[in-house]
């Protein structure tokens, strides 16, 4: 019996892979954790003196207001996380649900989607995010919607494509032949064969999601004062970044950091995911 | 002759704004018989395969199945069907999903028919058994096996539920020569053990030639000569068919050629 | 002096697998060899590493050289690009098993053919055109007008292998190189392609060297074969003699084989 045997280097490196992503990450996710419980200083505490650099009493220094940038640091992880989280949920449950009515519509139904998620692609999801406060008001929430929102149309288009794609293989037909329901091939064929590489980009669309937060509440659509988000911190730190640099350079670490962190799971897991590149033994 | 278990009568067939695809076409597929569609691509073979199947309704005239014609819609008759008529593909690559174990691949049809049960674990090892396959490919995945192999996993599948009928597209075009010999082989072999009816589509002539007693040939979606495979490939009556076997590759004409030279 | 010396070819994967293991066979001016072998065998590599073609990752060791008419002596393997490239077309043209995939889909079937004319022949003008009529003409396709106009996608699996078949002997190779040039094309075109491909090869005097899975179909294009089996020759030697009397037993099951579905059919159609 011929038995196909992949390279074992390639499983071996890709954990690496994801490690590395979980290391970055994990650090975030626990400073955003210990923000629940604890910080420093109070957001709107400004004793500290107007732009001291990092010392003992402030380790990441203050801002023009006298506030703690580690505090402020710590409340923008969680709303870079939470952002992150809030915009998938939206676009991964719109997303994939469209994608799949897409994929399995009659060809009248999946041109008319096709073509309504090209209009939503091609809109800018800053015009979404300004529409949205709009119609709302500058808040987190209206934030996340918007990005949620734009989302949506990237994982539906991937996902209406996925299902293309398998529900043209063999092993659909021979399914149907075998008398398996339609949600019965959904659930046992469709969905497990798609949802890798729709994890996948998901885990990249986490990324996208934290810096489009960052990009609103740098320009004032994202999450009010005295809630401190990374973009709004940059933001801040922009006027007086020739005198006192280190207001940027905590949250543009973090940012930078968060998002790396997640690209390397997303790709770690590509391959952690597929059983042909797993022995079963 | 018994009665067909299986028969097209007068059916045609076109998708959506295209032009049709099958025009009147009429066969019986009898009880027990093993049966060969041939024809080039675009002829309509595997097209007509899946009104065989269930899988499409024709546009024009009807699929019977047990002399009655094949209501898709109806629940507990298509029940019944699928329990009888089951199918091979061409790719063995794409016919078994990917992210399933073997066990769970020849078990799908004994799932989805309301037959798994206790003896479900005993069925797919006889199954497995009953295609050459050794009892721990059940735990493997797909990936693991060469072409002929997968053949097999999928014939595994087709015979768990002991069904009447194997429609097969092509099955063994994509094998190697050598592991095409076993594969029919072992399709020889299921037809006399368990009296099972086969149809099959194929373009290659000498695997209809061997397998099959039957034979009907479709050019452009009509049939354009059928019977029995001695006489219609024996003594074709029509062109297309003698082209066709005359196209056929034979190592005995280059040797022929061989000793003319020398 | 042989037209293609392949001395001890292997071809190495970049992580230390063997896919073709000390080939050796030779083709002489106007002789046809066919490289036989199931999937796995190593023959289309062989046919690849042969002209200098292969993808990346692979790498090929050992001795292949082409000594094409006019064109001298070349150490094919480890030469420079800048080396080969006037020897493919000119020395060896090549044919590969699926046609929609080796032609140009965007560009229409008259310019290709007139691509290889114009840079190996350096025909301009009225001559080009006149010289890309020709060989649509040589490869038997009906209507030239037509095809020369026509994309790929437009024209049938047999026409497109036709006029890769036109593209590949434009610039009148010494050696042709067909992989599998058959196997996508319905029976009755395939018998109608190797005619015409026997024909071209015999009225040139051309050197053909033929790679395929099918036996009955390479022993009817070739005098001599090379079996290969995971990447090692089995056997070699005249066509004829090992259908009648093959001495390896994988050779014999491929022969077999091969009888077994032959003689179905011939008990039926004698």
């Amino acid at each position: 019996m011929t038995v196909k045997r992949t390279t074992r280097a390639a499983p071996r490196r890709r954990s690496v892979i994801l490690i590395a992503g979980c290391v970055p990450a994990g650090l975030i996710v626990a400073l955003a954790l210990v923000s629940f419980f604890w910080l420093p200083y109070p957001l709107d505490d400004t004793s500290g003196g107007r732009l001291s650099p990092p010392g003992a009493s402030h380790l990441l220094g203050t801002d023009k207001l006298g506030r703690d940038l580690l505090s402020q640091v710590m409340i923008g992880a969680r709303i870079a996380l939470e952002s992150g989280a809030g915009a998938v949920a939206i676009g991964g449950v719109l997303g994939v649900a469209t994608g799949l009515a897409a994929g399995f519509a009659n060809r009248w139904v999946d041109d008319t989607f096709s073509a309504l998620l090209d209009v939503l692609i091609a809109f800018p999801t800053l015009l979404l995010a300004m529409l949205v406060v709009a119609a709302q008001s500058a808040s987190l929430g209206s934030a996340i919607v918007a990005i949620g929102l734009a989302m949506t149309a990237v994982v539906a288009r991937l996902t209406r494509i996925l299902v293309k794609r398998v529900l043209a293989q063999d092993y659909i037909t021979a399914a149907r032949t075998s008398g398996t329901s339609w949600p019965r091939v959904i659930t046992g064929h469709v969905l497990p064969n798609i949802w890798p590489t729709l994890v996948v980009n998901l885990a990249l669309q986490f990324g996208l999601a934290v810096l489009a937060e960052a990009s609103l509440s740098f320009l004032g659509l994202g999450a009010p004062p005295p809630n401190a988000s990374w973009g709004r911190m940059l933001q801040e730190a922009q006027a007086t970044v020739s005198t006192a640099p280190y207001g940027a350079v905590a949250p543009g670490v973090l940012l930078v950091a968060l998002v790396v962190g997640v690209n390397l799971i997303a790709d770690g897991l590509r391959d952690t995911l597929d059983p042909t590149r797993r022995r079963s033994s | 002759m018994s009665s067909p278990v299986l028969a097209v009568r007068d059916a045609g067939f076109a998708y959506r704004g295209a032009a049709p695809v099958l025009h009147g076409v009429s066969l019986e597929i009898a009880a027990g018989r093993s049966v060969a569609i041939v024809g080039e691509s675009g002829a309509g073979k595997t097209t007509l395969l899946r009104l065989l199947l269930g899988l499409n309704r024709p546009t024009g005239g009807e699929v019977l199945f047990d002399g009655q014609p094949l209501d898709l819609r109806n629940r507990a008759r298509m029940r019944a069907f699928r329990r009888s008529v089951q199918s091979v593909f061409q790719d063995p690559y794409s016919s078994l999903d990917p992210r399933q174990r073997v066990r769970r691949i020849v078990s799908e049809p004994l799932r989805s028919l309301g037959l798994a049960g206790p003896d479900t674990d005993g069925r797919v090892a006889a199954a497995l058994a009953g295609v050459g396959l050794p009892a721990d490919a059940g735990d493997r995945y797909p990936h693991e096996f060469s072409g002929g192999q997968r053949q097999r996993i999928a014939l595994a599948r087709a015979t768990v539920c002991d069904p009447r009928v194997l429609l097969a597209d092509e099955p063994v075009s994509a094998l190697d020569v050598t592991t095409r010999v076993r594969i029919v082989d072992l399709l020889g072999e299921l037809k006399e053990s368990r009296g099972l009816t086969i149809a099959m589509v194929s373009h290659d002539l000498s695997v209809v030639a061997a397998l099959c007693e039957h034979t009907a040939v479709l050019e452009s979606g009509r049939v354009v000569e059928q019977g029995d495979t001695r006489e219609v490939l024996g003594a074709p009556s029509h062109p297309y068919t003698a082209r066709l076997i005359a196209s056929v590759p034979r190592l005995l004409s280059a040797l022929r050629l061989e000793k003319h030279d020398g | 002096m042989s037209l293609l010396d392949v001395t001890g070819l292997s071809v190495v994967t970049d992580s230390g697998r063997a896919l073709v293991s000390d080939l050796s066979f030779t083709v002489e001016q106007g002789g046809r060899l066919g490289l036989i072998g199931e999937s796995g065998s190593g023959k289309s590599l062989t046919a690849l590493a042969v002209m200098g073609l292969l993808p990346p990752g692979l790498t090929a060791s050992g001795s292949v050289v082409l000594d094409a008419p006019g064109l001298g002596r070349t150490e094919m393997v480890g030469a420079a690009e800048s080396r080969l490239r006037p020897l493919r077309g000119r020395g060896a043209g090549v044919v590969f098993q699926e046609p929609l995939t080796a032609l140009d889909p965007l560009m229409r079937v008259g310019r290709q053919i007139a691509e290889p004319l114009r840079r190996h022949r350096g025909l301009r003008g009225a001559e080009l055109r006149r010289a890309v009529a020709a060989a649509i003409d040589r490869v038997q396709l009906p209507e030239p007008d037509r095809i020369a106009r026509a994309f790929p996608h437009e024209i049938s699996g047999g026409q497109r292998q036709r006029v890769a078949l036109a593209m590949a002997l434009a610039a009148e190779p010494a050696l042709l190189i067909a992989d599998e040039p058959t196997t996508a094309l319905d029976v009755t075109v395939q018998a109608e392609v190797l005619g015409l491909l026997g024909e071209l090869i015999a009225e040139k005097d051309m050197a053909l060297l033929f790679v395929s899975h099918d036996l009955a179909v390479v022993s009817g294009v070739t005098d001599e074969l090379v079996v290969l089996k995971d990447g090692r020759a089995v056997e070699s030697g005249r066509t004829a003699d090992l259908l009648h009397a093959p001495r390896q037993p994988y050779t014999r099951s491929l022969v077999e084989s091969a009888r077994t579905f032959e003689n179905a059919l011939e008990r039926i159609t004698r």
